[in-house]
């Protein structure tokens, strides 16, 4: 954990250590790492939100990886071969669940992180490639979710996805050919399954990788941004924490205590598998997506049937939320943080953004789960946000820690 | 043996948190890897097709599904049928019977069985297992039907 501990035996051990730093020239990233510092103030809790999100996709790729060793990836075996894992493969119940549930955490935690990124105005000069990035990493892990509901071949991710390419097909001039693409063929069945398991294991993965290793490279290159206002007189008054150990210790308590919450969740709440989809049966009465879905869906309900000039009704919400879609990507370029207005504007929209999508939601299960949802995210945020801000090197007691831990220094 | 510290009371504890945590990960995952045994078939007896089979007739043999084994079913040049498990226990090829020299044939490295099913040349280690063969009787007129038993 502490790079060059003076104290530690030299002889073998650090002359492996130096052979290594010299051969992969690492003098310079080390160093950089090792004087690396974290700004202090009353909203740091935020900046652990990016790397839960890290751990849950980690989770992820090791249990995808897990799964892929007895998942079979055609319509005549996929349900039974999950079936399988679950009933029959030790652990396997555990295994499927943790990737469902550890799937859900990950788009929840992707949309707090981006949320709270941009209310705080981390977005601003001159990070604006790492909000790209984010954002077309919340894009691709929301195109995992898609993919990833179909592979188990139940009855409710047959029908999910067949609404779901179906809205694809009436965008219109590539909606046909968007429809076919996505599908694999005309209709969703075995060819849509195939497809959509390459996307989920192999394009996926590697777009997310490549994205995410940029996303990484920019908040190191970057820091970590100060929000402005009180925080930023905030944190101006206090000593920046260094990442190694403090920091990445308190990064890594956070992980055990995700770990726990999610096997807790996987163990208790497994997640089921439903029913095998049968292309022949008719639809569930209570159809429905995922629920970061269930607004967009909800959404496409309202909408009225017909068409003017040969556009379907439906195409108009659909084309509004793409247009919606690149706004959003673009934000750092409409408020840079030399205008007041422009800053206020986004505020507003992302208010009306989020109670939107959580009304519709609530609304779409007939429930009011989601607005709890929120409101205790936002609970267990302030409470984090008490618990964190508080920095023990601040007490003048003296005997704060072992006296590596007090050689601070930028 | 050094005094007992806080210090490396904490470091106790900890290290065993880690240990007990990584071990709670790691033994599921061995578990998980290691591909659960499936039943195999429980039959008995396959129907193995009438005796006039134009594959049978052709070639002398055939191999049959015996739950997710192959066995072979052969006539000999003396008329009767016998039927063994299809497997070499060389390396897992499946055999096939030569009717010209009367041999049980591995191709894959030239593994030879009599037919009792003993390995009488080349690598294969141990004989192949014999299998029942019954011919059941159809009426007149028809063709007797084979059923090859668990021997």
């Amino acid at each position: 954990m502490t790079v060059g501990d003076p104290t530690a035996p030299t002889t073998r051990r650090a002359a492996v250590r130096a052979w290594l730093v010299d051969r992969l020239s690492l003098t310079g990233p080390l160093d950089k790492l090792a004087h690396k510092s974290v700004p202090v103030h009353r909203y740091g809790v935020f900046y652990y939100l990016g790397g839960m999100t890290l751990f849950f996709f980690v989770v992820q790729v090791v249990t995808g990886i897990l799964l892929m060793l007895y998942y079979r990836p055609s319509a005549e075996q996929a349900f039974e071969s999950v079936e399988f894992i679950m009933t029959t493969v030790p652990f396997g119940w555990l295994v499927r669940s943790l990737h469902s549930w550890s799937a859900n955490l990950m788009v929840y935690f992707a949309v707090v992180h981006m949320v709270s990124v941009l209310f705080l105005k981390a977005y601003r000069p001159p990070r604006e490639l790492t909000w790209i990035t984010g954002a077309l990493l919340l894009f691709v892990t929301l195109a995992f979710g898609f993919s990833g509901y179909l592979l188990p071949w139940n009855q409710l991710a047959f029908f999910a996805t067949k609404v779901g390419t179906d809205i694809a097909g009436s965008v219109p001039l590539v909606g046909e050919w968007l429809l076919r693409f996505l599908r694999g063929g005309e209709r969703v069945g075995g060819g849509t399954l195939s497809r959509f398991y390459g996307w989920h294991v192999a394009i996926l993965p590697a777009a997310a990788t490549v994205i995410l290793v940029v996303h990484l490279l920019l908040v190191q290159v970057h820091g970590m941004s100060v929000p402005p206002g009180a925080a930023a007189d905030e944190a101006a008054r206090r000593r920046p924490m260094r990442f190694l150990p403090h920091y990445a210790l308190r990064d890594l308590f956070g992980w055990v205590l995700a770990l726990g919450v999610l096997a807790t969740l996987a163990a208790l709440f497994p997640w089921e598998l439903g029913e095998k989809a049968d292309p022949f049966a008719p639809a569930f009465r209570d159809i429905r997506p995922e629920w970061y879905f269930m607004f967009l869906f909800e959404t496409l309900k309202l909408v009225p049937g017909g068409e003017v000039a040969g556009i379907e009704y439906e195409a108009f919400p659909i084309l509004l939320s793409g247009l919606f879609a690149v706004l959003f990507v673009l934000v750092p370029f409409f408020d840079r943080g030399d205008s007041r207005r422009a800053s206020s504007t986004v505020t507003l929209l992302g208010v009306l953004t989020v109670v939107y999508a959580v009304g519709m939601t609530a609304w779409g299960y007939r429930s009011w789960v989601p607005v709890a949802v929120v409101v205790a995210t936002l609970l267990l945020l302030a409470v984090l946000a008490r618990v964190t801000r508080h920095d023990p090197r601040a007490g003048r007691a003296g005997a704060a820690g072992p006296p590596s831990g007090r050689e601070e220094g930028a | 043996m050094a005094e007992p510290t806080r210090r490396r009371f904490l470091n106790w504890l900890l290290g065993t948190s880690a240990g007990a945590l990584a071990a709670a990960v790691v033994y599921p995952v061995a578990r998980f890897v290691s591909p659960p045994s499936v039943p195999e078939s429980t039959a008995n007896q396959v129907e193995a097709g009438l005796e006039n089979d134009p594959e049978l007739l052709e070639k002398g043999f055939k191999i049959v599904r015996f739950g997710d084994e192959p066995v072979i079913l052969l006539k000999t040049a003396t008329g009767d049928y016998r039927a063994f498990a299809a497997t070499c226990t060389h390396l897992d090829c499946i055999v096939e019977f030569r009717q010209a020299e009367q041999l049980i044939w591995c191709n894959c490295h030239d593994g030879v069985y009599d037919l009792t099913g003993r390995n009488i040349a080349g690598p294969p280690p141990r004989p192949l297992d014999a299998y029942t063969v019954h011919r059941v009787e159809r009426g007149s007129g028809q063709a007797a039907s084979l059923v090859i038993e668990k021997a």
